[in-house]
């Protein structure tokens, strides 16, 4: 194992991939002059002259000249700048990406990553803050991967960019320079697949990015009371991966699911609603969700925080599925 | 008001007699499918929508004269001309207005989503201006490697008020990406006329603001468009950037089959028909040249349109999908794998 910023992780799985294939190539809005906003491409285009390219700020086309790209033969990586810009090429994901294979009969794969920082960060307002795989989640077509640590990064990464379909990669701003161990072999962390981040026998949360780690912290914290709590990493946002939330819900009867997007219309109600299909007669109290309030993300970092959902939140959601008081 | 016109050296005059009458072919070919297509949606053997491109063959017909297979197209709601032209076996088009199996989408697309990939034909497009970022990333693909594939984007004059049209021109010019836009004009955005929309006096006055070579050429006139594409083409595949040539033409058909067309009337759809169809031109072109004589037009007409009730037969006697088939396709994997994703 070697210790590495998620930022590091990531540019380590793109020098991987461009090296074993050289159809690999990736674009976006200040990646070669400025290195990527978060730096997360540094580097990167002296390695690769003419594979590491800057684009106009035209979202419209870096999505949908992805997809013509991947059409034709080459793997394109396109990164966003933000994920909130997603919003500027929406037909291109929701009615191009996604369809185009389903629509032509599968007559050719999509190799594509969209790559897009997204989540709560330094007051960044509500324009630049925003979680938005619940925009991209309704779209059949799309896989969707938000991985939580510098290891899930390197390895999801890898994998999206092998996949012959199209793949959004959320990676949350706040994770770039935090560290953490990854493998110094090859390996790919594979796309469909949950993994349990804690065991444990009281309650199941089920979360997924930066909201891992504070629901492992909130988990520590809720030993001390005598509460075992299981922390499910998902992942893969879509398709989820629903067998093992199941597995879990049916040895601790108690489910809440937490995510740094709004509550409403979020993947926490998806997941709540199929855990409630598939297991209910396992449940002793009704699954719980915890996001952001229904409210754009504010400046203010008074009103950022608490409108964002934190540990306190977590613990509370806990604590009420064990109709526990606090 | 004038617009940009420029001489194109004349390739179209080296080009054999059998190549000459091809492009003749290609157009009547076009004209029999839709032409079927026409009374076969009006008999409701055919559903969904539909959007003929009569009249506008020549377009379709001169530009990919001068595309091979492994060259790239994106293509219209209005596209069944694009992908004959292209080289699709109107067959399996055929099936695929059908609904059946044999279609090229396996009865997943329909009218608006006819793709033959083996020939370079990216697909139709329900979206207005969806088609240009795609051609422009077939264009980067041609860049990454290091081939001198080119893609054509053919877009109507409606499109041309989208949004993707500014970020795809501006891109290809700014990579000089290999690939060429070329402009439907047909006068007619839906019931919206093309004077009434745009504010540019030509389309090709658009492509000033993108440093790119930009004219308009009489759509209607196949040898007009061949040479025209011929020498954009070539510019493209050696690396000298991106085009845009408008075409101007007439939409002799409804937007769609069925429209009431109110917003125009009959005597203007029939002067263009009468005066300006792009098949009796050349035809009479070809003959006034003694390379066509009536006889064989005849010839070329019925074997069209005996390809097309082949076609319609072979889409006829095709099996219809499985309702399982819905669950094909979506992914390059099998739905299996993932069970939630669908179940």
């Amino acid at each position: 194992m070697k210790t590495i910023t998620f930022s590091q992780a990531t540019l380590e799985a793109m020098r991987e991939e461009m090296q074993r294939d050289p159809t690999v190539f990736v674009y976006g809005e200040d990646i070669v002059r400025q290195g990527g906003i978060f730096g997360q491409f540094r580097g990167l285009p002296d390695e690769f002259p003419g594979r590491v390219r800057d684009v106009p700020i035209s979202e419209t086309m870096i999505v949908g000249a992805a997809l013509g790209a991947a059409l034709t033969g080459t793997r394109p990586v396109a990164d966003m700048h933000f994920a909130d810009f997603i919003g500027v090429a929406f037909d291109e994901i929701a009615n191009q990406i996604a369809k185009n294979r389903y629509m032509f009969g599968g007559q050719a794969n999509i190799p594509l990553v969209i790559r897009a920082p997204d989540g709560i960060i330094n007051s960044a307002a509500a324009q630049h803050s925003q979680s938005v795989e619940g925009w991209v989640q309704n779209i059949p077509g799309l896989i969707i991967v938000a991985p939580s640590s510098p290891a899930t990064a390197k390895g999801l990464l890898k994998s999206a960019i092998r996949q012959n379909d199209p793949v959004i990669y959320f990676e949350h701003k706040v994770l770039y320079p935090q560290k953490g161990p990854v493998p110094e072999e090859e390996y790919l962390t594979p796309i469909g697949k949950a993994e349990v981040r804690k065991p444990g026998k009281d309650v199941t949360i089920v979360t997924y990015s930066i909201m891992v780690q504070k629901c492992e912290e909130a988990a520590m914290e809720l030993e001390k009371e005598g509460i075992s709590v299981e922390v499910i990493d998902l992942l893969t946002l879509k398709p989820f991966d629903i067998q093992t939330v199941i597995d879990s819900v049916k040895k601790t009867h108690r489910c809440v699911v937490a995510h740094e997007a709004v509550v409403t219309g979020g993947l926490g109600a998806e997941i709540a609603s199929q855990v409630q299909e598939k297991a209910f007669f396992y449940l002793d109290a009704p699954v719980l969700r915890v996001g952001a309030k229904n409210l754009p993300i504010a400046f203010s970092s008074v009103l950022e925080k608490f409108i964002a959902a934190n540990q306190d939140d977590i613990k509370r959601a806990v604590r009420s599925v064990l109709y526990r008081e606090g | 008001m004038p617009f940009q016109k420029r001489e194109f050296p004349d390739k179209f005059a080296a080009l054999s007699k059998e190549d000459k009458v091809g492009l003749l072919r290609t157009m009547v070919r076009i004209r029999a499918f839709e032409t079927r297509v026409e009374v076969l949606f009006l008999n409701r053997r055919i559903p969904g929508f539909v959007h003929l491109y009569i009249g506008e063959e020549a377009i379709a017909s001169g530009v990919m004269a001068n595309l091979s297979k492994k060259d790239w197209i994106t293509s219209t709601h209005r596209g069944h001309g694009h992908a004959i032209a292209k080289g699709a076996h109107i067959d399996r088009m055929m099936a695929e207005l059908f609904g059946k199996t044999t279609g090229y989408c396996k009865g997943k697309g329909g009218s608006m989503h006819i793709a033959d990939f083996s020939v370079g034909m990216l697909g139709a497009n329900g979206v207005v201006g969806g088609g240009y970022n795609i051609a422009v990333g077939a264009g980067m693909s041609s860049m990454i490697k290091k081939t001198d594939q080119v893609a054509v984007c053919f877009f109507g004059d409606g499109a041309s008020n989208r949004g993707t049209f500014h970020e795809a021109m501006n891109i290809a010019s700014v990579w000089k990406l290999p690939v060429i836009f070329v402009n439907e004009n047909n006068q007619w955005a839906s019931t919206t006329p093309t004077s009434y929309a745009t504010s540019a006096v030509h389309i090709a006055d658009r492509a000033k603001g993108y440093n790119m070579e930009g004219y308009t050429v009489d759509g209607n006139n196949v040898i007009e468009v061949y040479n025209a594409a011929a020498a954009l083409v070539e510019a493209a595949r050696k690396g000298k950037g991106p085009a845009l040539l408008e075409c101007l033409t007439y939409r002799i058909k409804g937007h769609f089959v069925g429209d009431p067309e109110k917003y125009r009337t009959k005597e203007e759809v029939q002067k263009h028909f009468i005066e300006n169809d792009p098949i009796t031109r050349y035809a009479d072109w070809l003959k006034g040249k003694g390379l066509l004589d009536d006889a064989a037009l005849a010839t070329m007409r019925a074997e069209a349109e005996k390809e097309v009730a082949d076609g319609e037969k072979f889409a006829e006697d095709s099996p219809l999908p499985e309702k399982e088939d819905a669950y094909n396709d979506l992914f390059s994997f099998s739905p299996s794998e993932f069970p939630e994703v669908v179940k």
